[in-house]
C-alpha cells in the first residue's frame, strides 16, 4: 500500500481534502475521546450505595492493585492473552506459509476464503459449541472411551483456563493468519531465488530472507490477537468455570450487577494502560530487531 | 511439503470442528446437546419459527447492521478519498486516529460509551448500539476503500471534468462505478461485523435487543440450546450465500471494467 501512495502524488486541494476528513475525524475523536474522558472521571469517583460521590479520589485505584482478586484477574488476563498470541500465531504461520508458497496463485483467494469459512457463524454459538467438543459427554471425550485411553470420561478439560485458552485460540485464527500471509506476499521471490544461488540452505534461506521480511505481519497478528482477548468476557464466562474468569468479567460485573461503576472504570482504565504498554513492547521489539540487522 | 501437507490437514479439521457440531445437534432429536446423537427432527426449526422474541431481535439487528453499514462506508469513503487524493499534512497522523479503535478492548468502547450515554442523558437504544458499531467498523470501511481509491486511477475524473461533465457526472459515471467492488467490500464487511457484535451492543441495548444478544440471553436456558443450534445454522448458510454472492458481483464488475484490472490482483 505503501508503494502506491508514493506513485500517486494527491494532486486535491488541501481544505477540501480537510473538509472531506472532518466528518469521519469528528466522529471518531468525539466518540473515542467523550468516552475515555468519562471514564477517567468516573474512576476518581466513588460509589456509595445509589449516590456517586464526586470528590475526586483514589480509593478505587488503591483498591483495583491492594484486593488480591483484582490483581490476580489482572495477572491471568494478560498471562491468558500472550498464551493465546503465542499459540495462535504459531499456528497460524505455517497455515499462511503454505498459502503463500504453496498454493498456485490463481487458488490462494478460495483458500483464504476456506480458511474464514468457519468464523462466518455467530461467535456466541460458536464459543458456545467448544463446551460441546469439551464437555462432560462431549467429542473428546467420547474419542478417548472409545480409543479405550479412558474409562470415565475426564472433567479436567472444561471449565478451566486451558479452556478459555484453547477456545480463544480457535475463535482469532484466522485474523491471525491473514496478516502474515499478507506480509509474506509481499516478499520478491526473487530473493530467496538469489539466496539459493549463492548457496544458502533451506534453513539459512528461512531464517535470513522470510523471518526479517516477515515480521510486520507477525506484530500485526500479535496486536490483533492480544487486543480481542483481553477484552473478551463472553469466552471465560461460558467455558471458563469459576477459576477461568478474567479480568473483563469483572469489569462487566462492576458496570452491570454489582453496581459499582467507578471501580469498573478504574480497572478498565488500568486495563487500557496494560494494553498500551504491551502493545508498545511488541512495536519496540521489532524496531529494534529491525536495526540489528544493519549491524546498528 | 508432506509433513506441512499433514499439518495443514489437521489444521482444517480442528478449525472446522465446532461449525460441523451445529447442523448435528440442529437436526438431533433430543433437548440435550450431547453425544450420542438420537435421530432426527424439525423441530428446533419449527420452535425458532414460533419464537416471536427471535424474530424482533433479528429485525432489529438487520436495521442495525444496515444503519451501520451505510454510516461506516459513507464516513470511509471520505476519509479515504480525503487520504488519497488531498495534499492533507500529517495524512498518515489521519489514518492513525481513524484506525484507534481496532487498537482498543470492545469491553473498554462498550463501557464508555454507555458512561458517557447516561451523562448525556440519552437513552440506550438502537441508535446507541449503531453509534457504537459504527466506531468499531469505520476502520475497516477506511482500509477497504482507501486500497479502492488508490487503484483508481485519477487521470480518468481529470479527464472528464476536462470533457465538461459536471462534478455529479463524473461522481455516477467513473468514481462510483470503479470503486463499486471497494463500497460493496466495506458494506458486507460492516454488516457481518454489526450483525454479530455482542460485547458492545451487551453494553448499549436498551429495552430493544439485538440478535446476539438474544442469543446470550437463551444461552442460561439448557432446553434452548438445541434451538439455538439451529439458529447458528441458518446463520451460517445465510451469511455464505450472502458471502457467495459478493464474490460473484465483484468478479462481474471486475470484468466489466478493464480499468479495474489491478483489483484482480488482490483477488488472487
Amino acid at each position: 500500500m505503501r508503494s502506491s501512495d508514493l506513485m500517486q502524488r494527491p494532486t486535491g486541494r488541501r481544505w477540501q481534502g480537510w473538509l472531506l476528513a472532518a466528518p469521519p475525524l469528528l466522529y471518531v475523536v468525539l466518540l473515542l475521546a467523550l468516552p475515555m474522558a468519562g471514564m477517567l472521571l468516573l474512576s476518581v469517583w466513588t460509589q456509595t450505595y445509589l449516590d456517586l460521590d464526586r470528590t475526586l479520589s483514589l480509593a478505587n485505584y488503591r483498591e483495583a492493585f491492594t484486593e488480591p482478586v483484582y490483581r490476580i484477574l489482572m495477572l491471568r488476563s494478560v498471562l491468558v492473552a500472550c498464551l493465546v498470541t503465542a499459540i495462535t500465531v504459531t499456528l497460524a504461520f505455517p497455515v499462511a506459509y503454505f498459502v503463500s508458497f504453496h498454493v498456485q496463485p490463481a487458488r490462494k483467494s478460495l483458500w483464504l476464503f476456506m480458511i474464514t469459512i468457519p468464523f462466518w457463524t455467530s461467535y456466541l454459538v460458536r464459543i458456545f459449541l467448544w463446551k460441546v467438543i469439551l464437555g462432560y459427554n462431549g467429542i473428546v471425550n467420547g474419542s478417548l472411551i472409545g480409543l479405550g485411553l479412558i474409562d470415565e470420561p475426564l472433567r479436567v478439560i472444561l471449565y478451566n483456563l486451558s479452556a478459555v485458552i484453547v477456545t480463544l485460540s480457535h475463535a482469532w485464527m484466522p485474523f491471525a493468519v491473514l496478516p502474515i500471509f499478507v506480509a509474506l506476499e509481499t516478499i520478491d521471490r526473487s530473493l530467496l531465488e538469489a539466496a539459493r544461488d549463492l548457496g544458502d540452505g533451506k534453513l539459512r534461506r528461512f531464517w535470513r530472507i522470510i523471518v526479517p521480511l516477515v515480521r510486520p505481519g507477525l506484530v500485526g497478528a500479535c496486536l490483533i490477537v492480544f487486543i480481542p482477548t483481553i477484552g473478551d468476557y463472553v469466552t471465560p464466562r461460558l467455558v471458563g468455570g469459576p477459576d477461568g474468569l478474567l479480568i473483563a468479567n469483572m469489569i462487566e460485573l462492576q458496570f452491570r450487577k454489582a453496581n459499582n461503576p467507578p471501580l469498573g472504570a478504574a480497572l478498565a482504565v488500568t486495563t487500557l494502560i496494560i494494553v498500551a504498554m504491551m502493545a508498545s513492547l511488541f512495536l519496540v521489539m521489532t524496531r529494534q530487531r529491525g536495526a540489528n540487522r544493519y549491524g546498528t | 511439503m508432506t509433513w506441512l501437507g499433514i499439518y495443514i490437514a489437521g489444521f482444517l479439521v480442528v478449525l472446522y470442528a465446532p461449525i460441523l457440531l451445529l447442523p448435528l445437534f440442529a437436526f438431533n432429536d433430543s433437548s440435550i446437546v450431547a453425544f450420542p446423537l438420537r435421530g432426527w427432527t424439525f423441530e428446533w426449526f419449527a420452535a425458532m419459527a414460533r419464537a416471536e422474541p427471535l424474530h424482533q431481535a433479528t429485525w432489529n439487528s438487520l436495521r442495525v447492521a444496515t444503519a451501520t453499514a451505510v454510516i461506516s462506508t459513507s464516513l470511509g469513503a471520505l476519509a479515504a478519498r480525503a487520504v488519497t487524493r488531498h495534499d492533507i499534512p500529517g495524512r498518515f497522523a489521519v489514518l492513525g486516529v481513524l484506525l484507534t479503535p481496532i487498537a482498543l478492548p470492545e469491553i473498554l468502547i462498550g463501557a464508555g460509551l454507555l458512561v458517557t450515554v447516561i451523562a448525556v442523558g440519552l437513552e440506550l437504544s438502537l441508535l446507541t448500539i449503531i453509534a457504537g458499531h459504527v466506531l468499531i467498523c469505520l476502520p475497516f470501511s477506511v482500509i477497504i476503500l482507501r486500497t479502492a481509491f488508490n487503484t483508481l486511477d485519477p487521470g480518468l475524473e481529470a479527464a472528464a471534468i476536462d470533457l465538461g461533465a459536471s462534478r455529479w457526472a463524473v461522481l455516477w459515471t467513473i468514481t462510483l462505478p470503479l470503486t463499486l467492488p471497494g463500497i460493496i467490500g466495506s458494506v458486507l464487511v460492516a454488516f457481518t461485523i454489526s450483525f454479530d457484535e455482542f460485547i458492545i451492543a451487551f453494553f448499549l441495548a436498551g429495552t430493544e435487543t439485538t440478535l446476539p444478544v438474544y442469543i446470550w440471553s437463551q444461552l442460561r436456558f439448557p432446553a434452548r440450546i438445541p434451538s439455538v443450534m439451529a439458529l447458528g445454522t441458518l446463520l451460517l448458510l445465510v451469511s455464505l450465500a450472502l458471502l457467495g454472492t459478493a464474490e460473484i458481483l465483484r468478479r462481474i464488475s471486475v470484468r466489466r471494467s478493464p480499468t479495474n484490472a489491478p483489483l484482480t490482483r488482490i483477488g488472487n
